[in-house]
């Protein structure tokens, strides 16, 4: 289901998305950064065909950046307009230019009230835990009943809910009442098969054998310790490297050349290279 | 997977055994509430109860909160579904006792739900505040013990303030275009005086990296419980991140949840629960590396004020503990190391593991008394500065 997407997803992935699917309910994601808990919400929208509604968090997210906001400068041209044509003058006039003034047109949907007006939708809520405590109040709302409630409109309900995909990647704890109502998986980096064929379907240029020995050479360099581990988007990001120099196989010069394409601290380059990179390789190309 | 979802009834045993997984998960401290398990009945019914893997799964991921409950889970689910089908894995009591790092073995108080006080030492204790506030947290008497702690109950260590990307209203700043809105509608239409919101500021993260170690023997009763005060919700400081509490032992454990309890001598206990390990040797940067690792580089340390409180005893690599310390005084906004042993007359930093990390502190501070202790929240808070 999902390989028809391009995501290659083991088991517990796998029954993650039939469920979050078929619950439905909203699918709560954990794991070290760059092991596909972005994608995976892109590969769901493609197999339901639905659109994907991107939400990044970050400190001090509001309502206004999250939920909807007014149009103010349309609004206040509108009350403008209103005034000089002389409309703005009894009590009756100026309850109506409030209703005016506050009707959906002069809302501007963010995309959590986008993802409930939308169907199909996913909703993708980026990094919940970059957000405050605040932001998992309203968040909470939405996922509870999918309604957004706009004091001065109502309140918006989705005909269909969509399939929300929360990710997090934990630098804090986020909040039991929220988790509670989702389904929660902690994601692995994939194992060696599926790692090359990842690669091999994202970087199709890339021979099977440059695929491979990227896949084991990648498989070390998690085992060493670093500050930060190698994902696969960086095996992704390192094999598009090394097609774009023309490599064929993964040797000494040209895997030292692009280093900074998997490692992105000075301290685990250096790690890297005393780990001789040469030795690395052999073990790579020997077959671990 | 399960392409064929089985019938939309499920059989009662399966219900049951999901039940009976629920209550064995919560004896060993899951909080697999009763929606939880609601939600793990209908998971059940949309895969296939008869394979054993769609039943891990569907138990896996909706009665898991967190990452900590994976290996609790596994556990759980071996015990349940394991060769003893049904066996529930016996609660364990939770034993009510203090935690036991004081080197007085008069100094029990709790062991059977707390030991008379003799009337009058409680008196001398209280009538003499000041002196307690000054005397080395280590050579106190039980009765002065039990005074210090409901002191160090009242302490509060919120962060430096730091400008929060919130807005609220103010005079001056940004324009607020929905209130002007409003002012304007109720002028009926006529420009009216613009309305204003700027940032508010908030106190920056705490973190507390407890010794706790063999070496700390005296201090880390108290200094738990000083962590215990920092970690309260609420207070002055309204709307701050939480602190996070980590002990270094042998291990490092992640105490926060603990500390979450609001009675000082029930979270206590819950503390000494979880540090199977208290009272051993400690290879301090190694564990700060796997705090590093683990939590403060993804963003538990960013911007946060970090606080270890250790005498700086390393029984392994000190260049390794140098370079951790520097490790995360990148990441953090101030890293300030509290050391009970630094009050001590003629104290130089000669410890190799302090000496190597002093460079890459930013405050260095005592932490050897309640005094010294009210000392740091203020350092902590920005308002004192000690420069190491």
């Amino acid at each position: 289901m999902l390989a028809a997407a391009g995501y290659f997803a083991d088991e517990g992935v796998a029954t993650a998305a039939y469920l979050a699917l078929s619950l439905p309910r909203p699918l709560f994601l954990e794991g070290e950064a760059g092991v596909g808990k972005t994608s995976l919400a892109a590969a769901l929208a493609r197999v339901v065909g639905a659109d994907l509604l991107r939400l990044q968090c970050y400190e001090g997210i509001d309502a206004s950046q999250a939920l909807y906001d007014w149009d103010f400068p349309r609004q206040l041209l509108h009350l403008r307009a209103a005034e000089s044509a002389g409309t703005a003058a009894g009590p009756a006039d100026a309850e109506r230019l409030e209703s005016e003034v506050y009707s959906r047109r002069f809302l501007l949907a963010r995309p959590l009230l986008a993802a409930l007006e939308t169907t199909p939708a996913v909703l993708l809520v980026d990094e919940v835990d970059r957000a405050d405590d605040e932001f998992e109040a309203f968040l909470l709302e939405v996922l509870s009943d999918y309604t957004v409630t706009v004091p001065e409109l109502g309140t918006i309900r989705a005909e269909v809910p969509p399939i929300v995909v929360v990710t997090s990647n934990r630098t804090r704890e986020v909040h039991d009442a929220l988790k509670r109502r989702c389904l929660y998986h902690w994601v692995e980096h994939p194992e060696f098969d599926r790692e090359v064929a990842i690669v091999r379907q994202r970087v199709p240029e890339a021979s099977a054998a440059l695929a491979e020995q990227v896949a084991r050479a990648v498989a070390v360099l998690r085992g060493e310790g670093l500050l930060k581990p190698p994902g696969v988007a960086e095996s992704i990001d390192w094999t598009q490297a090394l097609v774009a120099l023309g490599a064929e196989r993964l040797d000494a010069a040209t895997a030292t050349a692009t280093l900074g394409a998997v490692l992105k601290y000075r301290e685990d380059q250096q790690h890297a290279k005393r780990l001789d990179v040469q030795q690395m390789i052999t073990t790579a190309v020997l077959g671990g | 997977m399960a392409e064929t979802t089985g019938p939309q009834e499920l059989r009662y045993d399966a219900v049951d055994s999901l039940v009976g997984l629920a209550a064995t998960l919560r004896a060993m401290g899951v909080a697999a509430s009763a929606e939880r398990v609601q939600a793990a009945t209908s998971a059940m019914a949309a895969l296939d109860p008869g394979r054993r893997a769609d039943v891990y799964w569907a138990g896996r991921l909706t009665l898991c909160g967190s990452a900590d409950d994976l290996a609790r889970y596994d556990t759980a689910f071996e015990a349940y579904f394991g060769d003893r089908p049904g066996s529930v894995v016996r609660r364990q009591q939770v034993r009510r006792r203090q935690l036991q790092l004081v080197a007085d073995p008069a100094g029990d108080p709790g062991g059977d739900g707390g030991e008379e006080l003799p009337r009058e030492s409680v008196t001398a204790a209280a009538s003499s505040v000041e002196q307690l506030r000054h005397r080395d947290v280590s050579t106190l008497t039980a009765a002065e013990r039990e005074e210090l702690r409901r002191l160090l109950a009242r302490l509060s260590l919120p962060g430096e303030r730091r400008t929060s990307r919130r807005l609220r209203p103010a005079h001056r700043g940004h324009v607020d275009g929905g209130r002007t809105l409003r002012a304007w509608l109720s002028a009926g239409g006529e420009p009216a005086r613009l309305r204003h919101r700027a940032p508010v500021s908030r106190p920056r993260r705490v973190v507390l990296l407890v010794d706790v170690s063999g070496s700390m023997e005296g201090y880390a009763d108290a200094l738990l419980r000083f962590a215990h005060a920092a970690s309260r919700p609420g207070g002055r400081a309204r709307g701050r991140d939480t602190t996070e509490v980590f002990a270094l032992g042998t291990r490092l454990t992640r105490v926060t949840r603990e500390m979450a309890l609001r009675d000082p001598d029930t979270a206590m206990a819950a503390v000494a629960e979880a540090l199977v390990d208290a009272g051993g040797g400690t290879r301090l940067g190694e564990l700060l590396k796997q705090f590093l690792d683990a939590w403060g580089q993804r963003g538990t340390a960013r911007g946060a004020v970090v606080v270890i409180l250790s005498d700086g005893w390393e029984r392994g690599d000190a260049a390794l503990l140098g370079e951790q310390v520097a490790r995360l005084q990148r990441l953090a906004h101030r890293v300030v190391w509290s050391n009970p042993r630094k009050a001590a007359p003629g104290y130089a930093p000669l410890a190799a593991g302090m000496a190597a990390a002093l460079p890459h502190v930013d405050d260095f501070v005592e932490g050897h008394s309640l005094g010294a202790l009210e000392h740091l929240a203020d350092v902590v808070l920005g308002r004192v500065v000690s420069r190491a």
